[in-house]
């Protein structure tokens, strides 16, 4: 049965949509907000945001997070900055500029609606974050600093050293914590969520297994929020935490909610290359470093393994800045990636395996300085020479594209309702804004707007206008969710095979990387839609997870996300296959212009995908929402 | 390389744990030591072990997640690094590691080398923030901070709650980490109006928790892999005089009066 995705874009011109609805919502009066409970799951910047302004608000709150503390959430290691349209620095930033960046930076994939509504609420973000006590960078002259980032050719990034995202983390955590010290938010770390639950079609509450007990737990309440994070670990191989996955999003598809766009994954153009087959994760570094680095390989294939000193400037290509001379090394994030990896394909890229391209600091040395170098990107260069062993002062690092955030999600309206009424979904869980390629410092920005300053007003006017009759944890619907989790927990652990959690993860990933990566196409899709349902047989057949369903058990929870991230990702290369364009992430290598750039097709599928389950080993409904673009110009992204 | 690893295994909260020998062959000096504990997983996982429990998620220095006793240090050998971000190159072939976790009465072990830090969570709680309502604020630049006042604020707010300082303390103080947010929200004038209220609250939370004093062996500021000074306790401890003094009551602070 095919959905109906109403948008619910409210009327009228662009600016004031978002006015108007402000005006139009109804409100819940604040005696009877402590009558309404909210569960939110997650607690990075959307969750702790939205869960702290709904305690504030007098909502009666209770909190998930799977780590032992909402502060280790993993938009802590955001590093670059926050966008914001200020306009401090006079340079010709505007909400409408903002507005129109993101818009073509998402290759044209992202409601106009959302996206202006995004680019209004910016400016607020950074004035609540000041007060909070955010420590954002500072000019002499004691007003805040800001520096460029990709995409864009106006300075309107925030950034607080290198770890802006923790800084902005640390500032929701605390006024989280402030509300659950005042008695408004009840927060459970150590809990995972693994189903959600229906009550007379509409999401009345969760069931969560307490990680260090093993108890599987039910909690209800009038309405859930899932602020989950994205699922770039479906690769194996990203710059995410190792936590992070896709259980909790793909637990709601299996229960109703579409899931948008699967396939627009954001592969980030500087991160540290694969040093081996141990490797267990990616460390980005910062787009910021491309303010003041140049990126280049050899031009010729024979001085790959010369020392890179050694190659002088006429023998090298700074390739970035030769084809897109307008935007150069800050060329958005897909653009930039998918250079590095042609200019390796071609056999020029460099370090181990030949998978890298040089990020090199010289220049911006001999100008301005070691020091103040030092002062931009001190913690980054110590991070690289951590890892890598090398001086990135006096060499240049190695980079290679690696997976890092993901614009798909589960579908939701203009106030971030899913297709399930009352399950809500913020940040990069959600699909909304950032079409099919994020800019840099936009995910910050997004996943505060939508917990700071939407869901506290949308989600009054879903329980003012709806009827939610008192639910408990003794409705037949937790009972039926609480009893499947746990069968499909003594399954895991009843399998006893040969072949550890993480091996069958690797696999994955190599399948998915080679194939839904950077770039696709059919035929290789159809290939990985064989090969992972094999792969996913041959996992409930042959896993190995010791231990019990009682107390701590990692394996136990590893196990579980990867089971599901065996479903997802047949799911991801079902929808990158059926997209027969290229557009931002989404690179379909039949899809190009004759000099490699991608291909949009705006007749035929200038719509989101919103895909809904159908029942296991069912072909899941495509459902489509046409992108009406009324107040832009589609036009070809160029940054040349 | 081949390493031989003493690890803590204890099973769960309430029985007591060893250390237990475990040899570790063909380790890459390129993994860092939380990959090479992986490896060492998945060989006990083959022979049929249970694997050993560690935290651990952002594997970046930044989550504060990962916590390791290693060789007698907080985070091992190398001063300014997270146990994920220590490399394999730290150490050389035919080392005997010893991994524990954090020992502290107010961090009790979960399992293995997992221990509960949610007593950190309680002292931000008593004060560690600053009360700016959602939608309340002015605009940002209405504000100045000069910047020496801002990188001061920022070089104690870089803490990462990963509970070192208290795991090299032979006091088990959470002076340093106390210390580091009172100092990140005082050196900013929105911090201000709950200075030293936010300094007796927190400390007396410290205390409630089951932290040690501070005996000033700046053991702390050693093992923090944030480089935060002990300058902050110094300043903690400016506050809490000062807050004494005007008789601030913190029962008045927190409600309960």
């Amino acid at each position: 049965m095919a959905l109906t995705l109403d948008a619910k874009i409210p009327a009228g011109p662009l600016a004031e949509k978002w006015d108007r609805h402000r005006f139009e919502m109804k409100l819940v009066n604040p005696a009877n907000k402590r009558k309404h409970s909210v569960i939110v799951v997650g607690s990075g910047l959307a969750g702790a945001s939205a869960a702290a302004s709904l305690s504030e608000l007098g909502y009666r709150v209770s909190c998930f997070c799977f780590q032992d503390s909402p502060r280790r959430a993993h938009s802590i290691a955001a590093q670059g900055g926050i966008n914001a349209a200020k306009n401090y620095r006079n340079d010709g930033d505007s909400v409408q500029r903002l507005f129109y960046d993101t818009i073509k930076g998402g290759d044209f994939r992202a409601r106009e609606a959302n996206v202006y509504r995004l680019a209004q609420v910016s400016v607020d973000i950074i004035d609540q974050c000041v007060a909070q006590g955010v420590p954002f960078a500072r000019e002499y002259g004691g007003l805040l600093a800001n520096r460029s980032f990709g995409g864009a050719q106006v300075s309107r990034t925030f950034y607080a050293r290198g770890q802006t995202g923790q800084q902005l983390l640390l500032g929701a955590y605390q006024a989280l914590e402030k509300e659950i010290a005042r008695g408004g938010v009840a927060m459970f770390e150590r809990h995972e969520m693994l189903d959600v639950v229906l009550v007379d079609g509409k999401a009345r509450g969760i069931i969560v297994r307490d990680l260090r007990t093993g108890e599987i737990e039910s909690h209800a309440a009038d309405a859930v929020i899932l602020a989950t994070g994205g699922y770039g670990n479906v690769f194996y191989l990203s710059t995410n935490a190792k936590g992070c996955n896709v259980t909790a999003t793909y637990r709601a598809y299996k229960k109703g909610a579409a899931f948008a766009n699967p396939c627009f994954t954001q592969i980030h153009p500087t991160c540290i290359p694969v040093s081996g087959d141990h490797q267990s994760k990616l460390t980005l570094m910062s787009e910021s470093l491309r303010n003041d680095g140049r990126v280049w390989v050899p031009k010729r294939r024979e001085d790959c393994d010369k020392d890179p000193s050694s190659i002088p400037e006429a023998d090298r290509d700074y390739y970035l800045e030769r084809k897109y001379p307008s935007f150069g090394n800050l060329s958005p994030r897909d653009i930039a990636s998918r250079a590095a990896k042609e200019a390796c394909d071609d056999g020029r890229g460099v370090g181990p395996g030949g998978r890298g391209v040089y990020l090199d600091f010289g220049d911006a040395i001999k100008r301005l300085g070691r020091q103040a170098i030092e002062e931009r990107y001190g913690n980054l260069f110590e991070m690289y020479q951590r890892i890598t062993d090398e001086d990135p002062y006096t060499r240049p690092m190695r980079i290679y594209p690696a997976v890092h955030y993901t614009m798909g999600g589960l579908w939701v309206d203009y106030n971030l309702m899913s297709s399930i009424p009352g399950l809500h979904v913020l940040g990069e869980a959600n699909f909304s804004d950032h079409g099919a390629n994020r800019l840099g410092a936009s995910a910050l920005m997004q996943g505060l707007a939508d917990g700071y300053f939407v869901i506290p007003y949308t989600i009054g006017d879903y329980i003012a206008r709806t009827p939610l009759p008192a639910v408990s944890t003794d409705h037949p619907a937790f009972a039926a969710a609480k009893a499947d989790v746990e069968a499909r927990t003594r399954a895991l652990l009843a399998i006893n095979g040969t072949r550890t959690v993480d091996s069958f993860h690797r696999e994955l990933g190599k399948i998915m990387w080679d194939k839904c990566g950077m770039a696709r196409d059919a035929a290789g899709l159809r290939q990985a839609l064989e090969e992972i349902p094999r792969l996913r047989e041959a996992f409930w057949r042959d896993v190995k997870v010791l231990g019990a369903a009682e107390g701590l058990n990692q394996s136990l929870e590893k196990a579980g996300r990867v089971a599901d991230f065996l479903e997802f990702a047949e799911l991801m290369c079902r929808d990158a296959l059926h997209r027969e364009e290229s557009c931002g992430g989404h690179f379909r290598t039949e899809y190009q212009t004759e000099d490699g750039e991608a291909k949009r097709n705006d007749e035929a599928f200038a719509y989101v995908a919103a895909w809904e389950y159908a029942g296991d080993g069912v072909d899941p409904i495509l459902n489509k929402e046409p992108l009406a673009f009324e107040n832009v110009h589609l036009s070809t992204r160029s940054y040349k | 390389m081949h390493l031989t690893l003493h690890v803590w295994r204890q099973a769960s909260p309430d029985q007591p744990g060893r250390l237990v020998e475990y040899a570790a062959p063909d380790i890459s000096p390129d993994m860092s030591f939380l990959e090479m504990l992986d490896v060492v997983n998945e060989r006990l996982i083959q022979r049929g072990e249970e694997p050993v429990a560690f935290d651990h998620d952002c594997r970046e220095g930044i989550c504060g997640s990962c916590g390791l006793m290693i060789n007698g240090s907080a985070h091992g050998p190398m001063k300014l690094t997270t146990a994920c971000q220590l490399h394999m190159r730290s150490f050389k072939d035919g080392d005997a590691i010893w991994i524990e976790p954090w020992r502290a009465k107010a961090f009790p072990v979960v399992k293995d080398l997992v221990v509960d830090r949610s007593a950190f969570d309680r002292i931000i709680q008593a004060g560690g923030y600053i009360s700016a309502a959602t939608g309340t604020p002015q605009d940002a630049n209405a504000l100045p901070i000069p910047k020496p006042d801002a990188d001061w604020a920022m070089d104690n707010a870089a803490c990462i709650g990963c509970g070192a300082c208290v795991a090299a303390c032979p006091n088990a103080s959470a002076s340093l980490f106390t210390a580091a947010k009172v100092t990140h929200l005082g050196a900013l004038p929105q911090g201000q109006p709950e200075r030293e209220r936010r300094a007796l609250a927190m400390v007396a939370q410290m205390d409630e928790e089951g932290f040690g004093g501070c005996t000033l062996h700046g053991e702390c500021q050693e093992a923090c892999p944030k480089g935060i000074s002990i300058d902050a306790i110094m300043q903690l401890n400016r506050d809490y005089i000062r807050a004494s003094a005007t008789k601030v009551e913190v029962a008045e602070w927190t409600g309960a009066a």
